[in-house]
């Protein structure tokens, strides 16, 4: 049976330079598709991707992350619009580059479609009204 | 004018709960339907409004006396500076204040969290607020230092008075430089990445009423959820602007000073909102009432956005430094679609004041003045128009003389 999920990866500082993305195709025979990576030298990193192969194959890479201290998330859930909370602005919908924020027009609703979302944080700070919070 | 209606006769209107009321969006198709004539008979009242960024807003609070009593010279509210250069236990609270530990942009850009708009926004939603307040101590005021919890409610008097307010149209926003800037337009991306804009166009308060017909000194409104009064015009009013043949301003121009009770304010509309790399700003919901009372008040009131046009102004020369001007001119109907043209480019648009924010303000307005709640003021002054001849005047930096002075 195939397995295949989209998952964010978050790092500590210290594994952050270790090869991991290497170790799970060569060893665990997994396709790896990175759809964004936030990864810098001695700082804890971010990395959100799809993850699929086999499902006996998928678990073992998952627990080979884990037990090297990778935290290993859904990727679903991991951005939140607080539609309450937002003012309907629009300010994030020329910061978003996916359109996961996006303005209905002529109405100019703002909407967020969580399934087009990349995790990319650019619209957490662009939001003066501090409506999209993150959730890990 | 065929038509000719008092402020008497539609408050008498108003208060039967008879009056014909319809939003700035509503009349214009009324306008188109039945023609201008019919629609000012019928129509009584046109209600406007916007939900947008105001940093030119505050509060002033009366705390109330402690025993031993203190004359308040520092107070902080959840370690927000309030101004206490005026009487004991009076304060003025400004939107923009930032706590003095905030890293501004240092850490550019800066975060600004939170600020003195969103102390107020706490105190309208009914939170418990720290103040603590300190005083050099007098005979009648011997208390040097307190610190306590306060609510909105627990004050004397709590009122927001707001210096600059309701901007007759606003520029465009954009960004011709190479890197991305941090401005109270918001974040505008490198070579003309977007656009941002900030009226709610055919629904705001001042481009319904070009010439302060209906607004002025006095004129009763909807201000942050509760009842207002415009009290003077704003600072940087600037009614000599340049207009088109419908009078309406092509650039900002007209302000309101606005005032109005904080204990009858709801936060759904008096919010902060953090400007990443700029500061602390609060959303205000300002709805203003227009009495038709001829032809001439409805033709301004029916006003579309593809007739209402601004300027594209650079924010990463042009504003700071004052270099070149205009970088085009474009109508709100434009602004509106998500995509203007600058340079040959087409670049998105953002609104950053609400425009379902605005309409919700004009039927909620709408609403009170159907049900005989809220009466209009005939304003007890005007404010200065086209003929005043009052412009904006730059600052002018002189060289300062230096004294000679010797110390022996
Ligand atoms: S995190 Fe990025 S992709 Fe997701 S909504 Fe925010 S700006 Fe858009
Ligand atoms: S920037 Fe924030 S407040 Fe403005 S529309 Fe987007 S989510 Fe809503």
């Amino acid at each position: 049976m195939m397995a295949k999920h989209k998952i964010v990866l978050l790092f500590p500082a210290a594994v952050v330079e270790q090869p991991f993305l290497y170790h799970l195709v060569k060893d665990y025979n997994l396709f790896v598709n990175i759809i964004r990576a936030n990864i810098n030298p001695r700082k804890e990193g971010r990395l959100v991707m799809e993850l699929a192969g086999e499902q006996e194959d998928y678990d073992a890479g998952i627990n080979f992350l884990e037990s090297r201290g990778v935290t290993v998330m859904p990727f679903e859930q991991q951005v939140k619009w607080n539609e309450d909370r937002c003012t309907q602005c629009g300010a994030c919908t020329v910061i978003c580059p996916t359109d996961a924020l996006k303005m209905i027009r002529p109405e100019m609703i703002v909407e967020f479609d969580e399934s087009k979302c990349i995790v990319c944080e650019h619209c957490f700070k662009a939001c003066p009204a501090r409506a999209i919070v993150a959730h890990y | 004018m065929k038509v000719s209606k008092t402020y008497e006769e539609i408050n008498e209107k108003i208060s039967k709960g008879d009056a014909v009321v319809v939003t700035a969006e509503e009349v214009i198709t009324l306008v188109e339907e039945k023609g201008l004539e019919q629609t000012a008979r019928e129509v009584d009242v046109v209600t406007t409004g916007t939900f947008g960024p105001m940093c030119s807003s505050g509060v002033f609070l009366n705390v109330g006396h402690s025993t031993p009593r203190m004359r308040m010279s520092k107070v902080y509210l959840n370690g927000v500076n309030a101004y206490a250069g005026i009487a004991a236990v009076d304060v003025y609270l400004g939107a923009t204040e930032i706590p003095e530990a905030d890293p501004a942009n240092q850490h550019y850009p800066g975060e600004f969290n939170y600020g003195g708009a969103h102390v107020i926004e706490d105190l309208v939603a009914g939170k418990e607020v720290r103040m603590e307040a300190y005083s050099y101590g007098t005979d009648c005021y011997p208390r040097k230092k307190l610190e306590t919890l306060i609510k909105l409610e627990d004050m004397n008097e709590a009122f927001m008075f707001n210096p600059r307010n309701a901007y007759q149209n606003y520029n465009v926003g954009v960004n011709l430089s190479d890197r991305p800037i941090y401005t109270y337009m918001g974040i505008l991306k490198p070579n003309l990445g977007n656009a941002n804009y900030s009226t709610s166009g055919q629904l705001s308060p001042l481009l319904n009423d070009p010439l302060y017909k209906a607004t002025g000194i006095g004129t009763r409104i909807f201000l942050g959820g509760g009842t207002g009064y415009v009290s003077w015009y704003g600072t940087q009013h600037n009614p000599c602007a340049n207009r088109t043949d419908k009078e309406v301003p092509r650039a900002p121009s007209a302000t309101l000073s606005l005032t109005g009770d904080l204990k009858g304010m709801d936060p759904k509309w008096v919010r902060g909102v953090s400007y990443l790399g700029y500061g602390v700003s609060l959303m205000i919901g300002v709805g203003v009432p227009i009495p038709i009372l001829n032809e001439e008040m409805l033709r301004s009131a029916a006003i579309k956005d593809e007739e209402i046009y601004t300027q594209i102004i650079d924010y990463s020369e042009g504003f700071p430094f004052g270099k070149g001007g205009s970088l085009g001119e474009v109508d709100y109907a434009q602004l509106k679609s998500g995509k203007i043209i600058i340079q040959d480019k087409e670049v998105p648009t953002a609104p950053l004041s609400s425009y379902p924010k605005a309409k919700e303000i004009a039927k909620i307005l709408k609403s009170w003045i159907q049900k005989g709640e809220f009466l209009l003021t005939e304003p007890v002054a005007s404010i200065p128009s086209v003929d005043s001849g009052k412009k904006m005047k730059p600052l002018k930096i002189r060289c300062i003389e230096e004294k000679e002075e010797f110390d022996g």
